[in-house]
């Protein structure tokens, strides 16, 4: 049955087919109010219902992951904290031990050098050598009055004589005396400067020291308040791994940039060692082959810094002796060089070929081959470039580990986020669909505002005719539901 | 935790490869070269179309370069066949080789009195299905006037499923210009013998779009 068909169902004439058909559908839908206001009301209120607990779910949902969150960046933090504390405590150790561990033979040399000062000084301290008894004697005659007698004279002369010798020689005594005294004390010099040394020297362990001691306060200060859980930590913490996600992402993509160029330039080369047609599940060996070297190469890097402690991705390794380590690092590092040579001779290999592929291309075209001038710098340059790459991708571990840790952080916090948008969203629908149930009811009482407008006016001519007080008057109906 | 690590590390490995490109398909291709009466002058056209394929083939694919004379159902009239190397070195090594070999064809082309083309793409037929490659393309450089020898018999099915023909350069004969009717029966034939064998029919008159030639 078409829809002309209906339409002409009670009359060849279409509107007055129509107009019985609205009258016949009216009739029933007023009818039907009360059990449609009903439906209406009911559909409208158990969606709400619905709506309303997934709302509550959700709230819990996201209530516990945000605790989640909170606690796994508190713990990275705490991992963290501890690690920075136990790196400086190493490093308090090692001035204590470097220097102040020496302390014992510093004090011993500080105490021989002022022994050795109190020496010198005693030495020094020698009185000059004092002038003969009998010189006294020798002056009081020399001062008597010459009379003239020639003998008396001479004796008086050769009285002087002997006084001025006696002085010289004193003088020359004395000065000899000053002059012991002056190299005793320019033997106490460099026991001076060594001392001075020594104890600025020490004076620079301890500055140290304290620095390092301040710093420690300070990061059991934040430790503390990692382990009381405090907000402003927490939050401190989300956003420095918020950074350390994002600066993380941006040199994976660079590293991965890198990769790729890598690999274009051993891809072409690879062929020739395992064949330009072979495939695996549909890839090119060659490529494949390629890709593992370069695989390869990041996994010895990440085993490299893992040896060094650089990072700290793998337990085993940061657990095993130093000795062991050490045999990695070494093991690791010729693996890289190797493969990086390996590389190399692939880039230059490449070159021919595209030198071998640009003959042919020529030659078929029938243009007159040429020595091209500097052909060797772009075939160094890809060498370089083969060698350095491999080096280059090793330290790809450093932000691969930090975008790995924050990427808990930040996937948490993007499903908190998600979770929070759907809380939003079913709130927000539950709501509307109230609402639209109320639109509806009075829509539905719209289309049939006819009959109804009839039955006011029967109702109110009855209630004209009865007292006050025998009117019923039917009350809206309210929609039940759960208050928002 | 160490999940998402493995993930990530998957996830880096996958995006490396997928710089790569998927393993192209191996083809062959069967070139005739038609050399009855004044279509000899034409063999400096062909000389390029075989120098294009020796550019565009790749390792592993193959190419074999045979001519229309009068009787063409015989290795004989085999120029030249090969499959290059799995290493792109003696690859290109290899396509120097049947360059050289064109080359001396070409200068030592001499006209032959009769063109059997159903003869050659027959031969090309059993040559193509032994190879086993991918992709299979007969191509057949020639006006497409058969002129058989009396007593030889062509008009049969040649079995050409799963091959791509294509004919190229088909020139129009003085007599085309008095009845165009003649060339266009001419191509009707062919393409109807190839869709009668199995094959796909292509045409490619315009040498300037090469490309086009080994393009489904």
């Amino acid at each position: 049955m078409t829809f002309t068909d209906l339409l002409t169902t009670w009359s060849e004439n279409p509107g007055l087919s129509m107009f019985i058909w609205a009258m016949l559908i009216i009739t029933a839908m007023y009818l039907g109010r009360s059990s449609a206001h009903h439906l209406i009301s009911s559909l409208a209120r158990s969606l709400r219902g619905v709506l309303r607990m997934t709302a509550t779910s959700l709230t819990e949902l996201e209530s516990r992951m945000s605790k989640r969150n909170k606690q796994v960046i508190l713990q990275e933090g705490r991992h963290e904290t501890e690690r920075a504390i136990e790196r400086d405590f190493q490093r308090v150790n090692k001035i204590v031990e470097r220097d102040l561990g020496a302390f014992p033979s510093i004090q011993r040399k500080v105490t021989d050098t002022i022994n050795s000062i109190e020496q010198d000084y005693q030495n020094s301290n020698e009185t000059p050598p004092s002038p003969p008894q009998w010189l006294e004697a020798v002056e009081t005659i020399s001062k008597i009055q010459r009379n003239g007698d020639s003998t008396v004279d001479q004796i008086l002369a050769n009285i002087q004589d002997s006084i001025e010798k006696a002085h010289d020689e004193t003088i020359k005594a004395y000065r000899k005396s000053s002059l012991d005294k002056l190299n005793v004390l320019k033997k106490m010099l460099p026991s001076w400067r060594s001392l001075s040394s020594t104890l600025s020297e020490m004076d620079k362990s301890v500055t140290d020291l304290s620095e390092r001691s301040e710093f420690i306060d300070k990061q059991m200060q934040v430790y503390e308040k990692i382990r009381a859980e405090d907000d402003m930590v927490a939050r401190a913490l989300t956003s420095s791994s918020m950074t350390q996600f994002f600066i993380a992402t941006l040199i994976l993509a660079i590293a991965i940039m890198g990769g790729v160029i890598n690999f274009q330039l051993i891809a072409l080369p690879m062929s020739e060692m395992v064949g330009g047609t072979s495939a695996i599940a549909g890839w090119r060996t060659a490529d494949i082959a390629a890709m593992v070297i370069i695989m390869v190469e990041v996994a010895m890097g990440v085993f490299l810094l893992e040896a060094l402690q650089i990072t700290h991705l793998f337990e085993i390794i940061q657990t095993m002796d130093d000795k062991m380590r050490k045999r990695m690092v070494v093991v690791t590092l010729l693996i890289l060089t190797i493969l990086a040579t390996v590389e190399a001779s692939l880039a230059y290999m490449r070159d021919l070929l595209a030198l071998d592929r640009e003959a042919l291309s020529q030659s078929l075209a029938g243009v007159a081959t040429g020595n091209v001038e500097f052909r060797w710098i772009p075939s160094i340059g890809q060498m370089v470039m083969g060698f350095i790459l491999p080096f280059a991708l090793a330290f790809v571990a450093i932000p691969l580990e930090s975008f790995i840790h924050s990427s808990r952080t930040v996937v948490g916090l993007v499903s908190s986020s998600i979770v929070r948008a759907l809380i939003y969203v079913s709130r927000l629908a539950g709501q509307f669909i109230w609402q639209a149930g109320k639109v509806l009811t009075h829509a539905y009482d719209m289309i049939i505002f006819l009959p109804l407008s009839v039955e006011q006016l029967v109702k109110n001519a009855r209630r004209d005719g009865y007292k006050e007080s025998d009117i019923y008057v039917e009350q809206p109906e309210e929609m039940g539901g759960v208050k928002s | 935790m160490k999940f998402g690590k493995q993930l990530i590390l998957a996830i880096l490995g996958l995006g490396l490869v997928a710089c790569g490109d998927q393993a192209p398909k191996t083809r062959a291709v069967y070139m005739l070269i038609d050399t009855s009466g004044t279509y000899t002058q034409e063999l400096d056209k062909a000389q390029r179309i075989t120098n294009y394929l020796l550019g565009t083939l790749n390792a592993g694919d193959t190419l074999a370069l045979a001519r229309i004379d009068s009787g063409s159902f015989s290795e004989k009239d085999m120029i030249g066949k090969v499959t290059f190397d799995i290493r792109p070195s003696t690859a290109t090594a290899q396509k120097y080789q049947f360059k050289r070999k064109l080359d001396e064809f070409v200068a030592k082309a001499r006209p032959s009195g009769h063109t059997d083309i159903s003869g050659g793409v027959l031969q090309a037929s059993e040559f193509l299905q032994e190879t086993q490659a991918e992709e299979k393309i007969i191509l057949v450089f020639s006006d497409l006037e058969e002129d058989l020898v009396k007593g030889h018999v062509r008009k049969f099915t040649i079995p050409l499923v799963g091959i791509k023909v294509v004919a190229l350069n088909v020139t129009k004969l003085r007599t085309d210009n008095i009845d165009p009717r003649d060339y266009l029966e001419r191509l009707d034939n062919w393409e109807k013998r190839v869709y009668e064998g199995g094959g796909a029919w292509k045409v490619v008159n315009d040498l300037d779009r090469l490309e086009r030639l080994l393009n489904s």
